[in-house]
């Protein structure tokens, strides 16, 4: 129980540090932030039912007002921005990567948590994200879409990174992968 | 860690978190709704009104923490111009702006602790469905601890890498950071446990 809690409250921190990293800007000029990579680890890391819990954590502390979004967002304002969709699509996308890493207990961790986190973290993702570009920008979908586009290759270098992260802590610490437990 | 509550009292600090947040509700609501420009140039104009009334320097902090939007007002203004329809992407942006300048006007305007309450109070009716508002409250407490603590192991790490290397820190530095965390997590659940753990929660 303790150390549920503990947990959950230091990978809801870990999703606010690394939306803290500097952004690194793609050849493309799209500026990526770590943050996604945050969510995807609590799905591969902590399970679907933690790793969603983390994440909801975290978007609580967004909302009373820290400045841990990715560019120091943070307030009840984000909720209102155009990057709404992708907030509602965290627990989402940290709920379904938790749920296929567990259910791919035969692969190796290094590439079920690369499945995991490609179809949690980055298609799970994006459908609420673009809804919600579309709706707060009065756009069709395909025009939200060609505004997201941009920022896929980053999110599939931070899937390699998921997968590999997660297979160096499952190495190294082995209980820390909580859904193994 | 600081908080995005600005240091600027206002008459709006004396009112409660939820009145704000009730009247957020209804602003945005009503923005989403309204079509015609002319009305949303109207509740633009009331937000700017809202923070002109608060002084020079709260209204310079506001405009500031709406700079994550200019991107998306360019997109849109570029995007209507090049399809002949101006007015209507005028009255996107008027509309954003408006309702994420309200929204970051509580944030603004409301300590912490206020939002806080507010939100373990919600969840006190979900309490027989197995939620824990005072636990939540310890959680959100510890999240706002550990921040600045995985900050320092980051820059600590950082500099040792440094030390040894001529090459810059990369994602390498990813695995050790989580892993002292871990640990540091272990040792923080044991000390609660050695306290009497959090079952007074319960």
């Amino acid at each position: 129980m303790e150390r549920d809690v503990v947990l959950i409250a230091l990978f809801a921190a870990l999703v606010a540090i690394l939306g803290l990293v500097p952004q690194l800007t793609l050849i493309s000029g799209v500026p990526i932030s770590a943050q996604s990579l945050g969510i995807m680890l609590c799905g591969t890391v902590l399970g679907a039912k933690r790793g969603t819990l983390a994440v909801l954590l975290f978007l609580l502390i967004v909302a009373i007002g820290l400045p841990v979004l990715s560019g120091g967002r943070g307030g009840i304002g984000v909720f209102f921005g155009p990057t709404v969709g992708f907030l509602v699509g965290f627990p989402l996308a940290a709920f379904v990567a938790g749920y296929l890493v567990e259910r791919m207990q035969d692969l190796d961790l290094k590439w079920s948590a690369m499945i995991a986190a490609f179809i949690g973290g980055v298609v799970v993702m994006y459908i609420p994200g673009i809804i919600g570009m579309a709706v707060v920008l009065d756009k069709s979908l395909l025009v939200a879409t060609g505004f997201a586009l941009p920022f896929i290759p980053g999110d599939l270098i931070k899937v390699v990174l998921c997968g590999l992260l997660t297979a160096g802590l499952a190495r190294a610490r082995p209980a820390a992968i909580l859904w193994r437990g | 860690m600081l908080s995005l509550t600005s240091p600027v009292r206002t008459p709006s600090h004396r009112i409660g978190a939820a009145p704000k947040l009730l009247a957020l509700c209804a602003f945005s609501i009503g923005a989403f709704l309204l079509r015609d420009p002319a009305l949303l140039a109207l509740a633009f104009a009331f937000v700017v009104l809202l923070y002109a009334a608060m002084g020079h320097l709260f209204a310079r902090a506001g405009l500031a923490r709406l700079r994550p939007l200019w991107p998306f007002v360019a997109v849109i203004l570029i995007w209507h111009l090049v399809t002949s329809d101006i007015l209507a992407g005028i009255a996107i942006c008027l509309r954003l702006l408006a309702v994420v300048g309200f929204a970051n006007l509580v944030t603004m305007t409301t300590p912490l602790q206020a939002l806080l309450d507010t939100v373990t109070g919600l969840f006190r009716p979900l309490r027989r469905f197995g939620a824990n508002p005072a636990l939540l409250g310890f959680a959100v407490a510890l999240v706002i601890r550990f921040i600045p603590v995985l900050m320092a192991r980051a820059r600590a790490l950082a500099e040792a890498w440094r030390a040894r290397s001529p090459r810059r820190a990369n994602w390498r530095l990813l695995t050790p950071v989580f892993l002292t965390v871990l640990d540091d997590a272990d040792h923080v659940a044991e000390a609660l446990r050695a306290r009497g753990g959090l079952n007074e929660y319960e």
